[in-house]
């Protein structure tokens, strides 16, 4: 090793540090945006060295820089916050086949490789293609390009398993000789490009949010492949800590649904609940907005419960608002956000804090149930399944078992809805049918809008 | 020997990566998924090493390509992580008006 190289691994090591610090900056929302800055410095520091390299193209560098960083600009700064999946999911993609070129282009260039190098070719060709097209399947499901539903068809899981097996053959007769398969090398892509539509395909819309997590997984895992394509450590450290944080958001995921990964990936859920149309039935008692003012007036603490019907009503700035004059009347008020409302994780948490709830207002799931007895009054808005009761002793329901907000357990529940329409797995509420429930219909944003009006006028 | 060396590495910075984002609170998942988009352009390091001048003309278009789709992760996450970032204000920061 030569004094630079040398010197730019010593700076790896600082840049990894920078990553790491960065990343454990994130653990509070009062330090994270330090924290992105400093793993932002981390990045800059590392390409600014890796240009010191000798004999590179700057040509084609420089230019390839201008144009990716004008793109990536331009979207990060016009893309609406509701629209954050769909970007992730894109990025997520992006990540797979740069890993995915590099290990062609690296390939292309040096066909004499040991068959181990072989083999994280074949990783970072293949994990990296699959990222991305299932990634674009993925961001065609969320932005409704394609149809959000479950695609399923018969003899499915042997498609996918024969595209499988496909690409283990490949894998095994390229990694053999890589030097005499550049053939099965395309194959291996075209099989990688296949089966990540394949897969993501039978997933429905409202499984999205594992899904882009575990996209998320496998595009660190593409990069950490392609690190050890070209033997270099900072690709390979920062590459697992992406896929290791791909993997634990995949895992809160499939458990606030109570599903297991395996039943996500493989079941087609959207497509095969829709049959339980019957559940409880009974007698809803509907208030109107001078009602829940007079319930909210008299309230000590009120809790809202906010579900992605909030956001697609674009009501989040009025939630505010109200949560504002709440306030003003003396009454404590938070958000309690379950792990899967809104698109992918935390995305509730992004649109309250685009409204300005400050962060201090927001609570997890795991942190209002046990205080829950002691609410006065909680307000569902736009949420359904995640405060569906028969998820706790309903035994024949398709979300037993399911983690819920408990507002059942407030001294009363306003559940603001269009109408008495099930919501996304198609399954009656029982929550409606309490005896401390109150449905008040209505566009969520006008009836918010309506309780505003009714504040506004007392005073 | 390389590749024990490389895997070493690996292994243990996939349980620093376990340890660092169990620490991350739910509030942040967003931001943490849009900033690990981020960190994983870090391909962009290897292809600009071995993007080198007297490269095959075919292995320079896949390298340039890749410069662009890893450039657009890097510039594209942090930027829009920070905007999100930007937005979680505490209540005593006139988070609320």
């Amino acid at each position: 090793m030569n004094s630079t190289a040398l010197f730019i691994n010593f700076t790896y090591v600082l840049s990894a540090a920078l990553f790491i610090f960065g990343l454990k900056m994130l653990s509070s929302p009062a330090t994270a945006r330090r924290g992105n800055l400093v793993s932002a410095c981390g990045m800059l520091l590392a390409i600014v060295v890796t240009l010191f390299a000798q004999g590179i193209d700057y040509k084609w560098i420089i230019l390839g820089m201008i144009i990716g960083s004008a793109i990536g600009y331009v979207a990060a700064n016009r893309v609406e916050m509701t629209a954050m999946p769909e970007m992730v999911a894109l990025f997520n993609g992006f990540g797979g086949i740069a890993s995915m070129l590099l290990a062609w282009a690296e390939y292309h260039q040096h066909p004499e490789i040991s068959s181990f190098i072989g083999f994280v070719v074949f990783l970072s060709a293949f994990i990296g293609g699959v990222t991305f097209s299932g990634s674009m399947v993925a961001y065609g499901k969320l932005s409704g390009k394609i149809t959000s539903k479950a695609v399923v068809f018969k003899g499915q899981h042997i498609a996918n398993a024969l595209v499988l097996l496909a690409a283990i053959i490949s894998a095994l007769v390229f990694s053999k000789n890589p030097a005499g398969h550049y053939g099965a090398f395309l194959q291996i892509i075209f099989v990688a490009l296949v089966f990540g539509v394949t897969s993501v395909i039978p997933i429905g819309g409202a499984d999205m949010p594992v899904v882009i997590s575990l996209l998320n997984s496998y595009s660190g895992l593409a990069a950490c492949a392609a690190g050890f394509v070209v033997g270099n450590n900072i690709l390979i450290v920062a590459g697992a800590l992406v896929g290791a944080s791909g993997i634990i958001l995949t895992n809160i995921m499939c458990k606030a649904m109570n599903r297991s990964l395996a039943n996500v990936l493989f079941s087609g859920f959207g497509s095969t609940t829709q049959a339980a149309g019957s559940g409880p039935q009974g007698e809803v008692k509907p208030a109107s907005a001078e009602d829940v003012y007079y319930i909210l007036e008299a309230a000590d603490s009120v809790v809202f419960v906010p579900g992605y019907g909030l956001a697609v009503a674009q009501a989040q700035h009025v939630v505010r608002e109200l949560g504002d004059l709440l306030e003003k009347n003396g009454t404590e008020v938070s958000y309690a956000i379950h792990p899967v409302a809104g698109r992918m994780p935390g995305h509730m948490n992004v649109l309250l804090a685009e409204a300005n709830v400050p962060y201090d207002q927001l609570v997890e799931m795991d942190d209002i149930n046990p205080r829950m007895d002691s609410v006065d009054v909680c307000v569902v808005i736009g949420a359904n399944d995640v405060v569906n009761p028969a998820a706790l002793d309903d035994e024949s329901s398709p979300i037993y078992g399911m983690p819920i907000i408990e507002t059942q357990r407030a001294k009363t529940v306003i559940v603001l809805k269009r109408s008495m329409n099930p919501g996304f797995a198609g399954i009656q509420n029982a929550l409606f049918f309490y005896p401390n429930t109150r449905m008040y219909f209505g566009d969520a944003k006008a009836s918010i809008q309506a309780l505003v009006a009714e504040f506004k006028d007392s005073d | 020997m390389e590749a024990i060396y490389l895997t070493f590495v690996f292994v243990l910075a996939i349980f620093l990566g376990f340890e660092l984002i169990s620490k991350v609170p739910s509030t942040l998942h967003t931001p943490l998924m849009s900033g690990s988009n981020a960190i994983s352009g870090i391909t962009l390091i290897g292809v600009l090493a071995s993007l080198k001048a007297d490269n095959l003309k075919f292995a320079t278009f896949l390298g340039f390509l890749a410069v662009i789709f890893a450039t657009i992760n890097v510039v594209g996450g942090y930027a829009v992580t920070n905007r999100m970032l930007e937005m979680f204000k505490k209540k005593d920061e006139g988070g609320s008006k």
